[in-house]
């Protein structure tokens, strides 16, 4: 859980993936599309990765990846960030967290 | 033959079955193939018949014109062969008239005190008419042919009167037992009739039901061609999709039912310019519905991931402009936008926003799915490699499968989020907009989905050259 606070706060737009997750490969797509520059963080690849899933999972986050963390805050999975989007809270969110500007 | 009393024993007719057991025994040789006329029968059979049961024949006889003239000459044997070639009505083996049965019978029981009745059947009691469905292995003593056997034993009495006559003038305790046989054959015979014209009609059912079935299966055809979902037999094998794919397409249809409702609702109170609280009501009612099919599809998509993601339940034209087992958000705003207005600035900033961030979604999708749809091919296309023992290749392939397998899994994601952000959009579009124009979006779009399917149906079923 430390670990992805730790993670989560290092830059304004932090993601969690799986290398094998095809919706994570979306949501990066989106956020890329969007111009944040988020931080990929792959669990498979870490050695931490399943405490980290479970961590994640402990928050809310279902299915556990993709999961996005937003100016060090929780935001939630897929179907939560494309909700967000849809209605302009993400863009704000991006641009309060200064990870765009417009 | 003139002269020839008895004719028994081998004859040229391979047909006739050799009853040479039977000292007065009758032989009817009518073959299939015989060109000749009848009297060629007359040459190969020998007749034996009581004089009196020849009166009595021709008493019967006479008054009977149901069968064909006999039109070969007697030579001579009979007295009588003029009174014969009258009553005697025999036909040429080759044409299809026949006695019936049933005088067939009650000429045997006129003729009882014959002797054994013995004809051969032939091939040739067939073309008489039953459509070849009888087998023309019936060459018993007691035959259970019935017409054509008459129509030989008419005949051959006829001919062969004259020359039995002085032969059975003493068989009286002989016509006892010839009695009975007399009966048993003509029972035979009747029990043989009926069962070939139940043959024939069980034959003639089973071609309508034949002809009925292809019928059906074109019907089938065209329907599907249209775009009507009918399972095939060949889906039933996987039940559990087979019947979700079933279940949905029937939830479906439901579904429709009440959008034309809600729709129909909709559009009477914008026509009858309804107060805005309650036409709100009602457009929230129509959103609301629209919320119970993407919930639908998901269940579905459980059960039938390829079924919703392919569209199968809908008509073509839809099935072509498909995206992710539903309609794009983005192409719908921009169909919406022009005929919207006039829209306040704010709400123009608030569609174009909405269309370009639903646009955004739909590419991040899009490219999850192409991924998907690579790394499925990736894991497909390695291995099998001929280095590796055969024991190691099934084990890669087993692996390989168990991988695409899991990837497969996620295509019920990709329906789900695509379905969600379909949900969104609709929802912020009826925020942006007032409620007029609201109903009016929502009317559109459901003209443009159903004008969509009329053009399908009028694809489907254009003249073609």
């Amino acid at each position: 859980m430390e670990r992805i606070r730790d993670l989560a706060s290092q830059k304004a737009v932090v993601i969690f993936t799986k290398s094998s997750c095809c919706m994570c490969h979306s949501i990066k797509a989106l956020f890329y599309d969007l111009g944040a520059s988020p931080a990929i963080h792959e669990l498979d690849q870490d050695e931490n990765g399943r405490e980290m899933e479970l961590a994640l999972r402990g928050l809310g986050s279902n299915p556990t990846v993709p999961c996005v963390f937003i100016g060090g805050q929780f935001v939630g999975t897929t179907k939560a960030v494309i909700t967000l989007h849809v209605d302009g809270t993400l863009k704000q969110m991006l641009i309060n967290a200064k990870a765009i500007w417009f | 033959m003139a002269g020839t009393t008895i004719k028994i024993g081998a004859e040229d007719n391979n047909k006739r079955r050799s009853a040479t057991s039977v000292m007065p025994s009758f032989f009817s040789q009518t073959p299939v193939s015989n060109p000749m006329g009848t009297e060629a029968n007359a040459t190969q059979s020998s007749r034996l018949l009581d004089y009196g049961v020849l009166e009595q024949y021709l008493g019967f006889r006479v008054g009977d014109s149901s069968g064909p003239r006999f039109t070969s000459t007697v030579d001579g044997r009979l007295s009588s062969s003029d009174l014969h070639s009258q009553a005697f009505n025999m036909t040429h083996p080759s044409t299809s008239t026949l006695l019936p049965g049933s005088q067939a019978m009650q000429f045997h029981k006129s003729l009882a005190p014959m002797p054994n009745i013995v004809s051969a059947s032939s091939a040739q009691h067939e073309n008489w008419g039953d459509s070849n469905m009888t087998d023309s292995s019936s060459h018993t003593d007691t035959s259970t042919d019935v017409e054509p056997r008459d129509k030989n034993l008419q005949f051959e009495m006829g001919q062969s009167a004259a020359v039995v006559i002085s032969d059975y003038t003493d068989k009286s305790e002989e016509r006892t037992q010839d009695q009975k046989t007399q009966r048993r054959l003509a029972q035979n015979r009747e029990a043989a009739r009926k069962s070939r014209l139940r043959k024939k009609a069980y034959v003639q059912q089973l071609e309508n039901s034949r002809l009925k079935l292809t019928q059906l299966e074109q019907e089938v055809q065209r329907a599907r061609q249209q775009g009507v979902f009918i399972a095939s037999t060949a889906d039933q094998s996987h039940a559990g999709s087979a019947n979700g794919a079933l279940a949905f397409d029937a939830e479906y249809a439901r579904w429709m039912e009440e959008q034309n409702r809600h729709i129909n609702e909709l559009r009477t109170a914008v026509n009858s310019r309804t107060n805005d609280a309650e036409l709100r009501n009602i457009v929230n009612n129509v959103i609301t519905h629209f919320n119970d099919v993407f919930r639908l599809q998901g269940n579905a998509a459980k059960a039938d991931v390829f079924h919703i993601l392919l569209g199968m339940w809908k008509t073509p034209a839809e099935r072509c402009f498909l995206w992710i087992g539903g309609f794009r958000p983005s192409e719908l705003l921009k169909l919406l936008v022009n005929q919207l207005e006039p829209l306040t600035e704010q709400q123009l900033t608030g569609i174009f926003n909405l269309q370009q961030s639903s646009h955004q979604a739909e590419d991040a999708l899009s490219q999850g799915m192409d991924a998907l749809q690579q790394s499925i091919a990736e894991t497909l296309a390695t291995g099998s490699s001929g280095s590796q023992g055969s024991s190691g290749n099934v084990a890669n392939y087993m692996g390989q499968m168990a991988m695409a397998m899991g990837k497969l899994g996620s295509l019920e994601g990709f329906i789900r989020q695509a379905d969600n952000l379909r949900q969104q959009t609709l929802q912020q579009m009826h925020r942006v907009l007032t409620t007029k124009q609201s109903a009016r979006a929502l009317l559109l779009i459901n003209d443009y989905f159903s004008r969509l399917r009329a053009l399908s149906s009028l694809w489907l079923a254009r003249p073609q050259e």
